[in-house]
């Protein structure tokens, strides 16, 4: 590979990741500002004069303009600011504190996503039209339909209620852990299995494979070294869409399995229109999934050396 | 056109049978579902408060005693709706952007399917839960938000088919006699790619019914007196213990409906990719043996 080039191009792709993360800041923020009501129309009227001290405190009575810009020079030093909502924290502690949940949650769903869903998949295109393919793209199948506000309830029903294996709900064990990442990585490993079965089915016709199967190599070999580097492409450029997808669904999951992550944050830090927290949880899944679509890109041109960064 | 080998192929198939069948109640439900039953979606039966399925309650009752049945039925309907309002916006949306794109090439095709490519990473759902939030539960505006996020598959493959149908004779005779861009996309382009593109836009029906649902779950979406497939799971998760048929019948609908269209879907595009050397105009016939463009391929 030509290294300079990909240096280039690699700063180039990171140059759009940070420009693409500044549209989504702005884009939010905006829309925040936009809406009716604000922070401080809560349940109890206060006095105009407290009202006023209040938003002259968090700086809302500036021009929106004015606001905009002080949040950008917070955000460059890596302050999320207070949140408006919950008085004595500021949006950093509570999203350190609800990250490692969620991150963790998500990570492990992608990992059991990708490991589950690229192993069934080869399995059945490995043998197209045969009972085990019928089999498990039937179930994957079953699996695409059913969406994780369907699986999480009654996995905890059957699962914690019914038969008391694992626990419902919290993050104090590591058994804690085993359901909410399989209930969101559900819908994802079937689509992983689908995408890869059609993949490797396809790439089994080509040339080059039965060329090496005619030279008479070992099938495994063959698999590992001519098949999926080639069948796994499209699954790779699935991935970036996935987490992004699969952080949404973690907002669900959060709720269902009462776990203290950030997505369960968003939709009530929506409603009460804690501008900082909101904006403090669209940074935080921002961030993550753009770092995430650069290392999709970066594998993406190890697995084919026909693509390279930059070049068309 | 190619509607009816297309057609008979698929009544040829078992499992394509059985899932016509399937949407086919589906939708019957949907429509004449509430006529079906005495009870309508509203009233409450205080002699049945959260019974089990009976002869009188086909899916029983919820909490205050309201028919399940009746309102899985309004529920379906109104899933089925915004999931068709936003499909239509889909499309308007990704197919003039996707043929746009594909016919005028070069520049303008980089730049927007690169705003396509960088739109695919975003956690739009978040966004569309922003705009729901933000905006107040307008239903119109959940419809328009949906359809806002669901275009861009459906630019990339309107995309890949314009680069092929661009070659053809017939559109290179439109512009010697000075067609100008506007009128060869649609004249020329769109009727060529009407095919796939409603295939794939019936592949988005059951990605919106699934983004309504969870929406909906968060008690965002479709709103009381109102009602939705999402919004009886997640009613039906809050009681699942105590009436495990609040969840299980609205839950079913939801995964025969989103699995029923998956699959007819998927054979349908199964057989239009099969077919893609006779679609549209005889005159293009000789131009698909060219490479199919592959928007996938990462630049």
């Amino acid at each position: 590979m030509n290294q300079p080039r990909t240096g280039r191009a690699l700063l180039a792709r990171l140059a759009v990741s940070l420009v693409t993360f500044w549209v989504i800041v702005t884009a939010v923020f905006f829309l925040l500002r936009l809406a009716p009501g604000g922070p401080f129309d809560g349940e109890r009227q206060l006095p105009p004069e407290v009202e006023e001290n209040l938003r002259a405190a968090y700086h809302l009575d500036e021009p929106l303009v004015v606001q905009y810009g002080r949040y950008l020079g917070m955000l460059a030093r890596g302050d999320l600011g207070p949140s408006f909502k919950q008085k004595d924290f500021s949006v950093n502690e509570l999203v350190a504190s609800g990250a490692p949940v969620s991150l963790t949650v998500g990570g492990l769903a992608l990992l059991l996503a990708v490991a589950g869903g690229i192993g069934t998949g080869v399995r059945a295109g490995l043998a197209p039209g045969s009972a085990l393919d019928r089999t498990l793209m039937g179930v994957a199948g079953l699996g695409l339909a059913l969406p994780s506000i369907v699986v999480a309830p009654v996995a905890v029903l059957v699962f914690a209620v019914l038969l008391g294996w694992l626990p419902a709900g919290g993050v104090d064990s590591p058994a804690h852990y085993v359901l909410p990442p399989v209930a969101l990585a559900l819908p994802f490993l079937a689509a992983i299995a689908r995408l890869t079965r059609g993949s490797v089915a396809e790439t089994l016709t080509e040339p080059h494979v039965r060329t090496a199967l005619a030279k008479g190599l070992p099938a495994g070999r063959v698999l590992r070294r001519h098949v999926l580097p080639v069948a796994l492409l499209p699954v790779v450029s699935y991935l970036g869409p996935a987490a992004a997808a699969m952080l949404t669904g973690s907002v669900v999951i959060e709720q269902v399995f009462e776990l203290p992550g950030i997505g369960r944050y968003f939709v009530q830090a929506a409603l009460n229109r804690d501008y900082t927290l909101v904006m403090g949880v669209v940074v935080v899944y921002a961030a993550f999934i753009l770092t995430f679509n650069l290392l999709v890109d970066l594998a993406y041109t190890r697995l084919d050396p026909r693509i390279r960064l930059g070049g068309r | 056109m190619t509607a009816r080998p297309v057609v008979r192929a698929l009544l040829g198939d078992g499992l394509a049978r059985l899932c016509t069948a399937l949407l086919a109640a589906v939708i019957l439900l949907a429509v004449a579902g509430p006529l079906l039953s005495p009870w309508s979606a509203e009233d409450i039966d205080w002699a049945a408060l959260e019974a089990p399925p009976s002869a009188g309650h086909w899916f029983g009752t919820d909490l205050v005693g309201r028919d399940l049945f009746t309102r899985a039925a309004a529920g379906a309907r109104v899933s089925l709706t915004i999931a068709a309002i936003a499909t239509l916006v889909s499309v308007l949306i990704g197919v003039p952007w996707g043929a746009a794109a594909g016919y005028l090439g070069g520049r303008v095709d980089t730049v927007m399917m690169r705003i396509v490519d960088v739109l695919y990473a975003l956690p739009f759902v978040l966004l569309v839960i922003l705009l729901v939030v933000v905006f107040g539960r307008n239903p119109y505006l959940l419809f328009a938000g949906l359809g806002a996020v669901f275009w861009l598959d459906l630019a990339r493959i309107v995309r890949g088919q314009t680069l092929r149908v661009r070659q053809a004779g017939f559109v290179e005779a439109a512009r010697a006699m000075g067609a100008g861009p506007a009128t060869i996309i649609r004249r020329h382009v769109l009727p060529n790619v009407a095919g796939p593109a409603l295939v794939y836009a019936t592949l988005t029906v059951p990605g919106v019914i699934l983004a309504e649902s969870f929406i909906s779950f968060l008690g965002l979406g479709v709103q009381e007196p109102d009602t939705s497939l999402g919004v009886l799971i997640a009613d039906g998760a809050q009681t699942m213990e105590s009436a495990p048929w609040a969840l299980v019948f609205p839950a079913l609908l939801l995964a025969v409906t989103v699995w029923s269209i998956n699959m007819l879907g998927d054979r349908l595009r199964d057989e239009i990719d099969a077919r893609s050397g006779s679609a549209g105009h005889a005159g293009t016939r000789g131009s698909y043996n060219l490479r199919p463009a592959r928007h996938g391929a990462r630049p």
